[in-house]
């Protein structure tokens, strides 16, 4: 499977009278995108805004981050089951405005919502003060359940970030990439003599908030199986979750996931990438089993000498990603682990739930558990009073100057465990 | 520039007292440097100076904890001290265990930097390696010459104000884990240490894996009609309004409720107070996460000998493991004092 993936840059995104973009600005038309995302009779109100690099700019709570694609040539289109039909994604030609994301907020559904900060030193941490974001706040009608509040929220995201990117569809690139991967045996044989890798790529699936979707389906009734890479590039998996800020997947992760792109750097050349198996994370020990069993069989039953494992959340997941991990070395493949840690406020406790001295090698994205300050902003996108009882902050976390001190837990994207960040630990 | 002004923290033994018939000597100050102390010195040079020296026994030290602290304390705050060192004690128990303890004291109370050195296997080394700086020494006095001028060189890293490293400094790992930036992202390092690993090069993981500490599972318990059984949760449920402010996640303490008549927990007294989970179903009815309704049913039956007057509650998301392990180590006391047979725990 073969997609050519146009870049777009942005620098500046602004309202105007039309959606489109001219020189590298993506100029949006309100009441246009207004009039095309918001139908939900589930959402009281929508309003958007814009938020720069730079910009003494708070947005929280953050729900998800969203990058505008759109399917430019070829079948189907972006986020199937979605936005789009259920067809087989990851083909063809997509169109990315690369600098532009939608974040989007509102009242809060959960306690595990993020918090972009867009200068500071909160700004560091996540990779979404970088963009221009046009962020989307939802408001939901009164005494909506959360999970229905969650819902109509991921829809509008979806539909904001399927909109903005229609703008792209007939651009010539300023960067144009081609991303392949063959047929299982034919890519197993292309290149001789180098180890052949698979992805093992742990999802979100704990339930009640911490969902996953790929093609529409939840993935907690996944069993895992095979995708090539490049359909991820398309939005066949989407963030439908609350779970805590700094190490969830947001659709924009899942969409530029970096362990994807970065094998795809040394394939051909140190490595054979012959393709990614997805898996879930279920609560139930039976399912932990069972998927971890099918992970281990498929990975052996393609052939591979190595695997990367991601994990996404921490606690519960600690225990599918270590059996992972143990099943796939006993079948004598050799794996790396890419995780985060809750080692406590004071980096003294034990980081993961689980351990096996199988896993011998660890990436870690940093303690998610050690206390940040961030400084008060001019302005806030959203609503500043949960920061209290996100995951992350506690009473007083919100001082009375507008100054925040919490866990680096709140941030989102901080300590992501596709390894997206260059934050890590260390052993002092 | 004025040097830097050190204050010296030994024992009896090394201020030339005595020894164990000197051990519960109350803490002394003397102006300048006594015993080791003229050794540091030297290996201090032209930077720093001894312009005190705090002496007290190791016993009355190990013995009276608290009012040693404060003693000792008081007397380092009049030397308006720039930096602490005490030691080094080599493999003495409690010489090193006083050392620990003053150089953390001295570091929370007084802000200053603070420095020790003492052998691995002192017990002091395990308590306060994760608070202070510990260069590590040989276990005997013999190696002296090697560790003054140690850490007489750690010591004043740490009054510039530099980090020390235990590869370069000879100090202890604290063991604590610290965030820190790496050259490459996380999946250029995972991409990069699977080649390695693949094509058995050497590779060092960001995370050594802990010994972990399972838990072997009790034995049955042979007569359930006759138990007493205790709930406890990480699953958050408490009294409305979460009395004790339990936090939503990274929890740092739990509650202990009576349930003296409660038949069944209902929306209106309880709810939870986690932060991990969709709430509404276990805020519809608390006994989903907290079976209080099904027991009192059973202990009415007498299928249990009988429910616990209290439950104790937490929330187990991103909490700990040494908290959680803190919690547990003093409720598990309490209910064997109240007879608790067995726990049912119930998570989220």
């Amino acid at each position: 499977m073969r997609l050519e993936v146009g870049y777009i840059n942005i620098k500046d995104v602004q309202f105007g009278n039309a959606t489109e973009v001219k020189d590298s600005v993506l100029y949006v038309n309100k009441q246009d995108m207004l009039d095309c995302i918001g139908s939900d009779p589930r959402l009281e109100k929508i309003d958007i805004d814009i938020a720069k690099p730079g910009e003494e700019v708070r947005i929280t709570p953050v729900k998800d981050v969203i990058q505008p694609r759109v399917k430019a040539e070829g079948p189907s289109g972006v986020f199937p089951g979605f936005v789009s039909k259920v067809d087989t994604v990851g083909s063809g030609r997509t169109h990315v405005l690369r600098g532009a994301n939608v974040v989007t907020t509102g009242r809060i559904v959960g306690f595990q919502e993020g918090l972009i900060d867009m200068t500071g030193p909160g700004a560091d941490y996540t990779p979404f003060s970088k963009s221009c974001n046009v962020v989307v706040i939802c408001e939901p009608i009164e005494d909506l359940k959360q999970h229905q509040h969650e819902e109509a929220i991921r829809l509008v995201g979806l539909k904001a970030a399927a909109y903005l990117a229609e703008a792209a569809r007939d651009l010539a690139p300023d960067e144009l990439k081609t991303y392949e991967t063959k047929p299982l045996l034919e890519q197993v044989n292309e290149y001789q003599g180098l180890p052949k890798v698979a992805y093992v790529y742990m999802l979100q699936s704990q339930g009640l908030l911490h969902d996953t979707y790929v093609y529409g389906v939840d993935a907690k009734q996944i069993i895992p199986t095979l995708i090539y890479p490049t359909e991820v590039m398309d939005g066949a998996i989407i963030s439908g979750n609350c779970v805590s800020a700094c190490d969830k997947n947001t659709t924009y992760h899942h969409l530029n996931n970096p362990i994807i792109h970065d094998l795809f750097e040394k394939h051909g050349k140190e490595l054979n990438f012959v393709g990614v198996v997805i898996t879930n994370e279920n609560v139930f020990l039976a399912d932990k089993e069972r998927s971890s069993n099918m992970t281990a069989k498929l990975v052996k039953m393609m052939g591979v000498d190595g695997v990367i494992i991601s994990e996404e959340g921490f606690g519960n997941p600690d225990t599918d990603l270590i059996m992972n991990c143990k099943k796939i070395e006993n079948e004598g493949i050799k794996t790396v682990i890419v995780t985060d840690e809750y080692a406590g406020r004071d980096g003294a406790s034990q980081s993961l739930a689980d351990a096996d001295a199988k896993a011998d090698a660890v990436v870690t994205a940093g303690n998610a558990n050690e206390i940040i300050k961030l400084p008060p902003m001019k302005k806030i996108i959203g609503h500043i009073e949960p920061v209290d009882v996100i995951a992350g902050g506690f009473k007083g976390s919100l001082k009375e100057d507008g100054s925040i001190e919490a866990e680096l837990q709140v941030i989102t994207g901080a300590t992501n465990e596709l390894g997206y960040n260059r934050l890590s630990a260390t052993t002092v | 520039m004025s040097k830097l002004r050190v204050v010296h923290y030994i024992n009896q033994f090394f201020a030339g007292l005595g020894g164990e018939e000197k051990a519960d000597v109350k803490p002394e100050i003397r102006e300048g440097k006594v015993g080791p102390g003229m050794a540091f010195a030297a290996a201090l040079g032209q930077e720093a100076e001894i312009v005190a020296t705090v002496v007290c026994g190791d016993s009355f030290y190990g013995e009276n904890m608290e009012e040693a602290r404060k003693l000792v304390l008081d007397m380092v705050k009049g030397q308006k001290a720039h930096l602490f060192i005490a030691g080094p004690a080599f493999n003495a128990g409690r010489y090193g265990v006083a050392c620990g303890d003053i150089c953390k004291a001295v570091s929370e109370e007084l802000g200053i930097p603070v420095l020790t050195g003492m052998y691995i296997e002192n017990p002091g080394a395990d308590i306060y390696r994760k608070h202070v700086s510990i260069v590590q020494t040989g276990n005997s006095a013999a190696d002296m010459r090697n560790a003054v001028p140690a850490m007489a060189k750690a010591a004043l890293k740490l009054a510039r104000g530099e980090d020390l490293k235990a590869s370069e400094d000879g100090v202890m790992e604290k063991g604590i884990r610290k965030n820190m930036y790496r050259e490459a992202r996380g999946s250029q390092r995972a991409v990069d240490m699977l080649i390695a690993k693949l094509s058995g090069q050497p590779f060092e993981t960001e995370y050594p894996m802990p010994d972990f500490d399972r838990v072997p599972p009790n034995p049955a318990v042979e007569d359930i009609s006759k138990a007493k059984i205790a709930l406890v949760t990480s699953g958050g449920i408490v009294p409305k309004g979460n009395p004790d402010n339990i936090e939503a996640s990274s929890a740092t303490k739990y509650g202990k409720y009576d349930i003296d008549g409660v038949t069944d927990l209902t929306s209106d007294a309880y709810q939870t107070a986690h932060g991990g989970y969709d709430p509404v179903y276990a805020n519809d009815d608390p006994d989903r996460v907290l079976p209080v309704d099904v027991l009192r049913d059973m202990e009415k039956e007498g299928v249990i000998g009988g429910l616990h007057r209290y439950f104790y509650s937490t929330v187990g998301n991103g909490t700990s493991v040494a908290n959680s392990v803190g919690f547990a180590s003093k409720f598990a006391k309490e209910l064997k004092e109240d007879g608790v047979d067995a726990v049912i725990l119930t998570s989220t």
